[in-house]
């Protein structure tokens, strides 16, 4: 199909006079670590919160995590993010709209696809950590409440440092996700390194080189990511427990 | 946005498919006639948005200036072949993936806004000439924006992979203007942008400008400005190093601006009421466009 490779391209001056064309795959490199590791904080806090809401017996309480839950894990992500980047300021008063409009776009994509991560993931983190607190023996909860802790208490020094513990393993598929998942917001012009990769094959008209590279730092991430997660599980395992080899 | 994805998908999955499979192929010439006539079937790339040259009516059928140049080349192909028959397909394609969709065989050949520049040659082939733009702006009638020079320090949106990004983005940096640049996914998107305030200006071909114009709430509230940065020669484009569909396709072009009908299609895409809004864009023939019809040729601008 007379496909000429040029793997040169990649260290030639960009056609816009400002570095290499590696150095336009750094930036996006860095902002899509930069965007993933905020979102991932944010998912974290929220979901940990969430999670434990969804499980107190309070029915009002655990109904409002449930609702918030479904529907951030039940909207696209792709929808998600228009609403958050098109639609909210939009709706939002004329004023506060225009002032984030007006402001420096890449704030405004930066903050909108930060916002938009976050809460998706945070409500499949929520369920992770739901479902590692139901995973607990019920015995666990009554002795505690049994011993004379409030249920505060049972859960800040019996039930939660167990839960934490066992849900490691499947948030480490979670955090791989966010990753992947952040090259969704390309689609409002974050340049992050999917988006990069698309601009390396409109500028060079070499789609195989810029695809592969693009593939391969994603691939550089997820496995950084994976070898630091199997510290931290090997780190956080319950002795003894489910099993541990 | 499902098809974004499965655009993107079919992408990544055509890059892998090609890259593992075909590399002992790669001497082998395209011979696109060649494929045609023994499979009878024929793909043709086309854009969604890109009005008034390759667009969905309200009816999901593709439309427009560029492809009824497109349908007379499939006709020209047909003749030439001696084919009783010829299935025709249609496939979306965008700015980011049709130089790979062609390459890797999926459409045969794509007539939609594409420019023709010594970079794409690289990579594929150009047709004849089919339309010549100039790269503009458009902004709010009451802006104040007149021409390139108001935007410094300001919020400008233009289309990802177009060259008027390329232009933009080194005007930014050549003349250190402190432009905040935002590249929209498509030309929807980009007008979007310009119409929600948060960017004064949308540079672009100026034919995509009006088109986006005749998609605009109020049409009256916006206006064309400033100098063309570049003229740019939109081309259909095939595969690279394909003379013999070349020639069929080139002299069906030739044919269609030597007969007259060029000017019949360009006054019915650019002087009369088009969908989707019945809008006239009212954009009368130029120059280089009467030049082009006058002697139709296969030359970039750049």
């Amino acid at each position: 199909m007379g496909y000429s490779w040029n793997w040169d391209v990649l260290l030639q001056p960009s056609a816009t006079g400002d570095g290499t064309y590696l150095g336009w795959m750094f930036y996006g490199f860095k902002m899509t670590i930069g965007l993933s590791l905020s979102a991932w904080l944010m998912a974290l806090i929220l979901g940990a919160l969430v999670g434990v809401l969804r499980t107190v017996p309070n029915k009002a309480l655990s109904g409002l995590a449930a609702a918030y839950v479904e529907l951030f894990r039940n909207i696209p992500l792709l929808v998600q993010l228009f609403i958050w980047y098109f639609v909210l300021p939009e709706l939002a008063p004329a004023a506060l709209g225009d002032a984030f409009k007006q402001s420096n776009p890449i704030v405004q994509q930066f903050v909108s696809a930060l916002l938009c991560l976050g809460f998706f993931t945070s409500a499949r983190v929520a369920e992770q950590v739901r479902s590692g607190i139901n995973s607990l023996p019920r015995g666990q909860k009554n002795a505690a409440l049994a011993i004379g802790f409030t249920l505060a208490q049972a859960y800040r020094y019996v039930m939660l440092p167990m839960a934490f513990r066992l849900v490691v393993p499947p948030l480490t598929s979670e955090f791989l996700n966010i990753f992947k998942n952040s090259a969704v917001c390309s689609t409002i012009g974050l340049l992050e390194l999917a988006a990069e990769g698309r601009q390396l094959v409109d500028y060079t008209a070499q789609p195989y080189e810029s695809f592969i590279a693009v593939t391969l730092a994603y691939v550089l991430i997820n496995v950084v990511v994976m070898f630091a997660m199997r510290r931290v599980e090997a780190q956080v395992r319950v002795p003894g427990y489910m099993g541990g080899h | 946005m499902h098809s974004i994805k499965t655009t993107i998908a079919a992408v990544l999955a055509a890059t892998f498919a090609t890259t593992l499979v075909s590399l002992p192929a790669f001497a082998q010439d395209a011979g696109t006639l060649k494929k045609v006539k023994e499979t009878g079937v024929i793909t043709l790339g086309h854009r969604e948005s890109s009005i008034p040259f390759s667009f969905y009516d309200d009816k999901q059928q593709v439309i427009g200036y560029s492809q009824e140049f497109m349908l007379k080349a499939v006709d020209a192909i047909k003749a030439d072949q001696k084919l009783a028959k010829l299935d025709v397909k249609l496939m979306p394609v965008t700015s980011a993936n049709r130089i790979t969709l062609i390459q890797n065989g999926t459409i045969d050949i794509e007539c939609g806004s594409t420019t023709n520049n010594s970079e794409r040659q690289k990579q594929v082939g150009f047709s004849n000439t089919i339309f010549v733009i100039g790269t503009k702006l458009m902004a709010k009638k009451d802006s104040g924006i007149k021409d390139f020079a108001d935007l410094a320090g300001k919020n400008v949106v233009t289309t990802a992979g177009t060259t008027s990004e390329r232009l933009l983005r080194k005007m930014n940096e050549d003349k250190k203007m402190g432009m905040n640049v935002i590249s929209a996914k498509d030309h929807g998107e980009s007008f979007l942008t310009l119409e929600t305030g948060r960017a004064v200006a949308f540079m672009m071909d100026d034919a995509l400008l009006y088109g986006e114009m005749a998609k605009a709430k109020r049409a009256s509230d916006w206006v064309v400005v400033g100098t063309a940065q570049s003229k740019e020669a939109y081309g259909c484009m095939l595969r690279k190093d394909d003379a013999s569909f070349k020639k069929v396709v080139d002299g069906a072009i030739a044919q269609v601006m030597a007969s007259g009908e060029a000017v019949k299609i360009y006054n019915k895409w650019f002087m009369n009421p088009i969908p989707p809004k019945g809008l006239n864009l009212d954009m009368p023939l130029s120059d280089e466009m009467k030049a082009l019809y006058k002697a139709p040729n296969d030359k970039a601008f750049e």
